[in-house]
């Protein structure tokens, strides 16, 4: 996974509470076999009218805001659906960083497995980002994840928080399989000594199969 | 010992690893996949040379794409065609059961499991689909993953998490006539909010939710996601027991009576502390109707559509006008008032034998109004569908002008051809009303299954409890 340490980048700001993962992938488009190309259906169903015409209403197709990559939110972002199609396409259209005050549970773990920073700021501090955005064309936020700071070129300086093992993830792009297996031994022998228990079974039983056609 | 709560319990039990200060490894005793979010997983592996570890633990299903017509006839969506073909290649390669869309087990993911057994108490169980939290209402650990974690677990039979804090929602008093497990979580969603639970796993206990069958169980666990909590759970009991005993997967005689023995320790222990605490009275709650475009946007049917301006915060108000846009609503009109022009029941939510029994008791005999375009009853699995044919339910339905259909996602997620129009409005049993989740610019009511009967006899939303021909429960 591509690691991630410091970035600066043009803010695009998407003014709407409680943005679910179906808007950001509609279902159409979770037949695909791979994890390329979502950027291009990235809010499908808000950015394109009929026959895909750019929706001039939707703020992904302001003229302002092309070359964003940083998506900056409201509260509960990415609530709905586990699709991790939605940060592909986040990832994909060229967001490296998420600014919103909360997230949705699994939307928020899928970020960290595609190397996109979802930083958490209190709602003040995000008002005050939509507001210097919605003022300055261009602005940018220089998002540092050591420092845990997020600034812009005018002196103002936020901290976010990040678990500690989050950043690690993040700052090091790492292989999350990998580094499991080089447990494998402890999964091993939790095996051996859980199989024995009535929550698992060893297996289960192999001789049930039917598909009575 | 400090006292633990039933989440820790679980959690405890499935540790492989932990550090202080990192997440722990925990291992994961059920995986289910189907053809939606598993394919880049397979890709994932192959690319690495990696293997799937454990083939018997994890079972997979078609239902997200399957036709819910004739199976018979050709695969015209390619795109389904060729992810179907995918899951079937790497099930067979990877030695994975797949209960395929000819299967007779068939049948939508978190509906099988717990059907066949697969779901069973103290159990952790992951898919990569977020209603996974539905396998909860056993007492199990059972959450929604993305499709890397998905290969994670297929390589790993493990995950990487972080212990969540614990949301205990309680729900007192008896549930009233015509307000059924649909109508209290939906109405924990409004008090909470869509992302009132986020962070956390809840577990659902008090009268209301000890008498419910697990049928109304799973309904309730199924939405916890809604509310922002990733898993929901019931502490298992005889409710539980009796549901399980003589299911396929499920361990047989001696070996039956010791996991009884053992699932009967799974509960919270007395005085066993929760994070946050939400408390509900059934008798307050009412049959309860959606309005909006997330499932919080609730109310209930005796009251109308909210004004913006009811709300205090900028962002609910700016939030609530857009959904009445969308929706095509006026604030102010009362909910009864609403007509619709399809109703759907089925999906993970509600399509299992209650709901099928509940909403063909009160559809028998009469006809669907003139209004609706189409009323969709599609059985949860095979097996569901199999039992409600030998009960007659089918038939009570299709004189009543329903269509009877085969089983899978359906009308809830839109990805076969069961999709609602633009602009049309359904009174659906499903789980999220969401912009174009049942089909772009359509319009999505999130009911019970008896509100949506109700809903196809008369055309539009009505008082369930005001009618004399409400299913005994």
């Amino acid at each position: 996974m591509q690691p991630f340490s410091t970035h600066t980048g043009m803010v695009m700001p998407l003014d709407r509470v409680n943005v679910d993962t179906d808007q950001m992938v509609p279902k159409q488009f979770l037949k695909a076999l791979t994890r390329e190309g979502f950027g291009r259906i990235l809010f499908y169903d808000w950015r394109y009218l009929p026959g895909e015409k750019p929706n001039p209403e939707f703020v992904l197709n302001f003229p302002r805001y092309k070359g964003a990559s940083v998506l900056l939110a409201r509260a509960n972002f990415g609530c709905g659906s586990s699709r991790e199609h939605a940060p592909w396409g986040v990832k994909d259209y060229g967001f490296r960083v998420v600014i919103a005050p909360s997230y949705a549970d699994i939307f928020y773990n899928n970020c960290f497995k595609n190397g996109i920073l979802p930083a958490s700021l209190p709602e003040d501090q995000v008002d005050e980002l939509f507001k210097r955005t919605e003022k300055e064309a261009g602005y940018s936020l220089t998002v540092n994840l050591p420092n845990q700071t997020i600034s812009d070129r005018h002196g103002l300086i936020f901290k976010f928080e990040i678990v500690p093992s989050r950043k690690e993830v993040l700052l090091k792009g790492l292989d999350d399989i990998g580094t499991t297996l080089q447990h494998a031994a402890e999964i091993d022998s939790y095996e051996k000594t859980h199989a024995a228990t009535a929550t698992m079974y060893d297996s289960v039983d192999v001789k049930y199969y039917s598909n009575g056609r | 010992m400090t006292p633990k709560t039933l989440y820790q319990k679980i959690w405890d039990s499935h540790i492989v690893r932990e550090e202080p200060g990192q997440p722990s490894i925990i291992y994961i005793d059920r995986h289910l996949i189907h053809e939606g979010t598993s394919p880049q997983a397979f890709a994932g592996l192959r690319a690495e040379g990696r293997k799937v570890r454990r083939p018997d633990l994890t079972f997979a299903v078609m239902d997200h794409s399957v036709s819910t017509t004739d199976r018979t006839l050709p695969i015209l969506d390619n795109d389904a065609k060729l992810q179907f073909e995918a899951l079937e290649k790497n099930c067979r390669e990877s030695g994975v059961r797949l209960f395929d869309m000819n299967s007779k087990n068939q049948g939508i993911v978190h509906i099988i499991g717990p059907e066949l057994g697969i779901t069973q108490p103290g159990q952790t169980i992951v898919c990569g689909d977020s209603h996974t939290s539905t396998h909860g209402a056993f007492g199990t650990l059972a959450f929604g993953i993305g499709t890397s974690e998905v290969e994670h677990v297929l390589a790993t039979q493990c995950l990487v998490q972080s212990r969540s804090k614990t949301l205990h929602i309680l729900v007192h008093g008896k549930r009233p006539r015509g307000v059924t497990a649909k109508d209290l979580i939906l109405a924990i969603i409004g008090k909470i909010g869509i992302g009132g639970g986020n962070g956390h796993v809840a577990e659902y206990g008090g009268e209301a939710i000890r008498s419910l069958s697990m049928d109304g169980r799973m309904t309730v666990c199924n939405m916890t996601i809604e509310g922002g909590a990733r898993a929901g759970m019931v502490a298992p009991d005889e409710t539980t027991f009796a549901y399980l005993e003589g299911r396929p997967f499920v361990p047989r005689g001696k070996a039956f009576q010791e996991a009884v023995g053992c699932w009967k320790r799974l509960h919270s222990d007395e005085n066993a502390k929760f994070d946050m605490t939400v408390e509900l009275h059934a008798e307050q709650i009412a049959p309860q109707v959606t309005w909006g475009t997330n499932p919080g946007m609730v109310t209930s049917v005796t009251a109308r559509v909210p004004d913006p301006h009811d709300f205090k915060d900028l962002n609910d108000q700016k939030a609530t006008e857009s959904a009445l846009k969308y929706m095509g609503l006026k604030a102010g009109t009362p909910i009864v008032d609403i007509p619709v022009d399809r109703v759907f029941i089925g999906s993970c939510t509600n399509s299992r034998l209650d709901d099928l029994r509940a909403a063909a008791h009160f559809v028998e005999g009469k006809h669907v109004a003139k209004n609706i375009k189409q009323a969709l009853i599609v059985p949860g699995s095979r097996g569901i569908k199999t039992q409600a044919e030998k009960e007659g339910l089918d038939k009570i339905f299709t004189a009543a002008g329903f269509e009877w259909r085969d089983a899978g996602c359906s009308m809830c997620i839109g990805m076969n051809a069961d999709v609602l129009p633009p602009h049309e409005r359904s009174a659906s049993t499903s789980n999220r009303n969401f912009e174009g989740r049942q089909g772009k610019d359509s319009r999505t009511h999130l009911v019970s299954p008896v509100m949506a009967a109700a809903a196809a006899i008369a055309g539009h939303f009505v008082d369930v409890r005001s009618l004399d021909v409400l299913p005994v429960e």
